[in-house]
């Protein structure tokens, strides 16, 4: 029954609307300053002529299309073709160019796990993030704890995301501290000899390009 | 740390690893910060081991962390 | 297991956040040095978006792309306009 709401107060709280469904909480909030702020400044950015309406709904709408799935795509292509996986190993940014992705000036570094090294990404200064590539961070990535945390204990966190791995294998932290970006090459997965790209992408999760997690297996 | 804007993390200060590539010139984020023009300043990433960062507190001392840092904040040794 | 969708006000911090740095308002490094300035306790206190728009806001008026006076003004006409953010949209 998709229609039914559960008569909790919380719903009370917001109200339902004329068809019974509640309304977007981040709308009917009451106005907060901080919203109040991005308000005036988008508007004044407006009529001072710095920038368009359009251009802003554009660039969400950009942001809004770049996920993880783009990531995937590059990676599965790595894992297909040997000389792409080599071109994207020298210039990450080039190769995600070379296959339609729109990343900006975006300097793009991609490094790559094997059966003895495993890499984790991390910026402790801000929350820097391949987003051109990937879209917008996952919120736990800008947290406080794993910024700190990362460059501290890797092997702790990585077991808290469920990565288990041996004391034999080298672990590469990765800060982002200036201009590059990273994303990371997860080693191919056991049994997917002959696999299309298509199905290969499937198994590269956002967090495998992060490093705290691995590709999965088919 | 000094007061300001630093693009040095706190944890990596007076710390010793070695290049490992160097990632050509960019404008120094510490003028950017400021509004001000900035030079172009060499940028390498450097490697260090988690035993120089933190000592027995490693938890395995041959893993490593990567940093990108600009040539100011370097000393050869 | 982010259980996030970014709200419209949100994205438009993001989106101003990209577009004025690649008009060259600002830096990134101006964005970062602003949100140091906030102090450690900031991050307890506010949330990513809103800390960013603080810090876009004041690179802009470092910028002199609009004062501190004409944005005041501005907040307080857009708290008369109506009690959520949706009603505070101008048209």
């Amino acid at each position: 029954m998709p229609h039914d709401h559960p008569n909790h107060s919380h719903d009370h709280d917001h109200g339902l609307s004329p068809s019974g469904h509640p309304y977007r909480a981040d709308n009917d909030e009451p106005l907060t300053y901080w919203q109040r702020m991005e308000i005036a400044v988008r508007e004044l950015l407006i009529e001072k002529g710095r920038i368009t309406a359009a251009e802003i709904a554009n660039q969400i709408e950009v942001m809004d299309a770049r996920s993880p799935a783009n990531g995937a795509a590059v990676v599965a292509r790595a894992w297909s073709d040997p000389d792409f996986k080599a071109r994207l190993l020298a210039d990450a940014g080039a190769a995600s160019r070379e296959m339609g992705f729109d990343i900006g000036p975006l300097n793009l570094i991609a490094v790559e796990n094997t059966d003895t090294t495993h890499n984790l990404i991390v910026c402790t200064l801000c929350s820097c993030y391949p987003r051109n590539l990937l879209g917008l961070p996952p919120d736990w990535y800008k947290t406080r704890e794993y910024r700190s945390r990362a460059v501290r204990e890797p092997r702790a966190v990585l077991r808290e995301f469920g990565v288990n791995l041996p004391d034999s294998t080298r672990i590469r932290v990765h800060d982002s501290t200036a201009d590059m970006r990273y994303i990371i090459l997860p080693a191919r997965p056991a049994g997917t000899d002959g696999m299309a790209e298509p199905d290969l992408a499937r198994l590269v999760t956002r967090d495998a390009m992060i490093g705290t997690g691995l590709a999965r297996t088919p | 740390m000094p007061p300001g804007h630093v693009r040095a993390p706190a944890y990596l200060r007076g710390k010793q690893g070695v290049i490992e590539r160097p990632l050509g010139a960019f404008h120094n984020p510490e003028q950017l910060a400021y509004g001000l023009v900035a030079d172009k300043k060499p940028l390498y990433r450097v490697r260090f081991t988690m035993a120089e960062l933190w000592g027995d507190a490693a938890e395995n001392p041959e893993d490593t962390l990567d940093a990108e840092l600009y040539d100011h904040w370097l000393e050869r040794l | 297991m982010d259980g996030h969708d970014f709200a419209l006000w949100e994205k438009r911090v993001d989106a101003l956040m990209v577009l004025c740095g690649a008009k060259g308002f600002f830096t990134v490094d101006g964005l970062r040095r602003a949100l140091e300035d906030m102090g450690e306790d900031a991050f307890e206190k506010h949330s990513y978006y809103e800390r960013w728009i603080a810090a876009v806001n004041q690179n802009l008026v470092e910028a002199g792309i609009y004062s501190l006076e004409e944005l005041g003004t501005r907040m307080e006409e857009i708290a008369a306009r109506g009690p959520t953010y949706g009603a505070a949209q101008d048209g």
